[in-house]
């Protein structure tokens, strides 16, 4: 167990490395999701197809596939996604602005692969406000961007936010994956480091690494069943 | 691009048009509503395909991805690689699928064992041991109160943890412990670890969402609380749940895909080692992704055929735990109904 106090500075460089993907691939993944859900719910039917259609392919491909285009793809159309080095942004999260693409292309990978869930969750939030509502608030003279403001958004936003959380919780274990594919330092590999090149024991590694998660997921979930519960019985 | 679908579709027939979340939002179209949207949708159409022509086809084919080189060894039945390629790559769909079917499996069984689990020891919580000297109620009761302390700890930490790891760590693990298996079973133990206790989740929430009137009608007529669950509860749980189930499904085919780090050859590893021969990432890992679609496409769809089916059967839509919906969106993910 001394593996634990010992390298510790590894594990928490690690949990810091998979947190900083998390938090801007997490921003990517709503900014996408939210553009593909006003897409889905438009009323012009080619930007519905277009929704539709990144939503079908990006669910039902494992992420791992997702990465490996990134990982493999990208590099053979010349791109290392250089645009994601924005200034200013890239000198808190100092990965993005880096020689290897590695870390950018996991947080493209990672976005468009969320972003298809968020949408999903968002649209399910607006699918889940009674026509009713809307048709009470045209009825009474509402503009439809007022309409949105005070009568859908509010309802749809507190039916996604389960569902959302729930999107990002597996978006931060999905991270995890990202190891494999050339971030260096991350969790994952922090463990595949540990273990198979330095040889340390299993056990503690595991625990340490299992912990960097934890941390992550367990809060957040159990915060989510907070505001179900309280969702349900209000 | 499906975005050739005429534009008429959509105005003409205003309230049950194909997305129903539109009614919320627009009022029935009027005919220069109805004029504005055929217009917008010729627009975006043209945009769209010129928008993938300049971003996508045009880059593709100046980089030479468009080449024979590339796709003949894919597509061409005469190319000399065409054969090897696709035994190859049939292979490795078996060895998904058979991985797929393995860990779903016993999931199921394990997962249901352990929902079962759980929902005895509850059940065990509440009981008091009359008539039994006092040193063994305090002593049956504590255990019951640890076995769902152990229980419970065991499913936030494996439903909390990425899946990658559990695989990871299972396939070094377990050698080291004396297990040597074949690589399909580390894959197969390290995602039936984890889907059992989403499977585990599932099955619980929805035998603890069924009326209590069953629980009540069972225990009336002299049912224990194990013949409870097993004839009453769990038929019930598994019907309503069956949607959540097949989506779980999804889940686990995509997450097979996991198996290229501990070196199974499943469908993905596959493709990656011919392209190291044939230098073509792009084209093989598109073959991939129709695969997944294809297979996954039909899962979802079959799942939202059986939430359809079950709704019209008088069932009420299932309350989906979040924890079903964060598996969804999982390394997998899968399609929901």
């Amino acid at each position: 167990m001394n593996i634990l106090v010992d390298r510790f500075g590894d594990f928490a460089g690690g949990f810091w490395v998979t947190l900083q993907i998390c938090i801007v691939a997490g921003v990517g993944a709503l900014l996408v999701g939210t553009i593909m859900a006003v897409l889905r719910i438009s009323p012009v039917a080619p930007l519905r197809a277009v929704g539709t259609a990144y939503v079908t392919v990006f669910r039902n491909v494992p992420l791992t596939v997702v990465l490996f285009f990134m990982a493999f793809g990208l590099p053979v159309l010349g791109s290392s996604a250089r645009f994601l080095a924005i200034p200013g942004l890239d000198a808190i999260f100092t990965r993005l602005g880096t020689d290897l693409p590695y870390f950018r292309f996991a947080v493209i990978g990672l976005s468009l692969y969320t972003g298809a869930f968020v949408c999903e969750a968002l649209r399910s939030g607006v699918n889940a406000v009674a026509a009713g509502q809307a048709e009470a608030a045209r009825a009474i003279g509402l503009t439809f961007t007022q309409n949105l403001r005070h009568v859908i958004l509010p309802q749809a936003w507190k039916a996604a936010i389960v569902p959302l959380g729930s999107v990002i919780i597996a978006m931060i274990k999905n991270s995890a994956l990202v190891g494999f594919f050339g971030v260096t330092g991350d969790l994952s590999q922090t463990a595949d480091n540990l273990v198979s090149g330095e040889g340390l024991a299993l056990i503690p590694v595991f625990i340490g690494v299992s912990l960097g998660y934890l941390i992550l997921t367990v809060p957040l979930g159990i915060l989510l069943d907070r505001v179900e519960r309280r969702s349900v019985t209000a | 691009m499906t975005a050739v679908s005429t534009p008429p579709t959509t105005p003409t027939r205003p309230r049950r048009t194909g997305t129903p979340q539109a009614s919320v939002l627009y009022d029935a179209p009027g005919p220069r509503a109805r004029r504005m949207t055929v217009i917008a949708s010729v627009v975006v159409t043209v945009v769209i395909l010129v928008g993938a022509w300049f971003l996508v086809i045009q880059p593709l084919s100046e980089k030479g991805q468009f080449a024979y080189k590339l796709w003949g060894p894919i597509i061409d039945p005469s190319n000399k690689d065409f054969y090897a390629v696709w035994q190859r790559l049939g292979q490795g769909a078996r060895a998904t699928l058979i991985a797929a079917a393995l860990a779903i499996v016993s999931a199921l069984v394990f997962g249901t064992l352990l929902a079962v689990l759980r929902i005895q020891l509850k059940e065990l919580a509440r009981r008091r041991y009359a008539g039994m000297s006092a040193p063994v109620a305090l002593g049956l009761r504590g255990l019951t109160v640890v076995l769902n302390a152990v229980t419970r700890f065991c499913v936030e930490v494996f439903r909390g943890l990425p899946v990658v790891i559990t695989i990871f760590f299972v396939a070094r693990g377990l050698p080291e412990f004396g297990f040597d298996l074949a690589t399909v079973w580390y894959l197969v133990i390290g995602l039936t670890i984890y889907n059992m206790v989403v499977i585990a989740e599932i099955l619980r929430s929805g035998m603890e969402g069924l009326p209590r009137g069953q629980r009540e009608a069972a225990a009336s007529i002299g049912l224990s609380p194990l013949q409870t669950t097993r004839l009453v509860l769990l038929p019930q749980a598994f019907r309503i749940m069956l949607p959540a189930l097949i989506s779980q499904l999804v889940v686990v085919l995509k997450d097979t895909s996991l198996g290229f780090i501990i070196s199974y050859e499943e469908l993905l590893n596959v493709a990656r080692q011919l392209t190291q021969v044939l230098h073509n990432p792009l084209q093989m890992y598109f073959v991939v992704g129709v695969f997944f679609i294809l297979v996954n496409y039909t899962l979802s769809k079959l799942a939202g055929y059986t939430q359809r089916r079950l709704a019209r059967r008088g069932y009420r839509a299932a309350h989906v735990p979040p924890t079903a919906l964060a598996a969804q969106a999982d390394a997998g993910g899968g399609g929901g109904p």
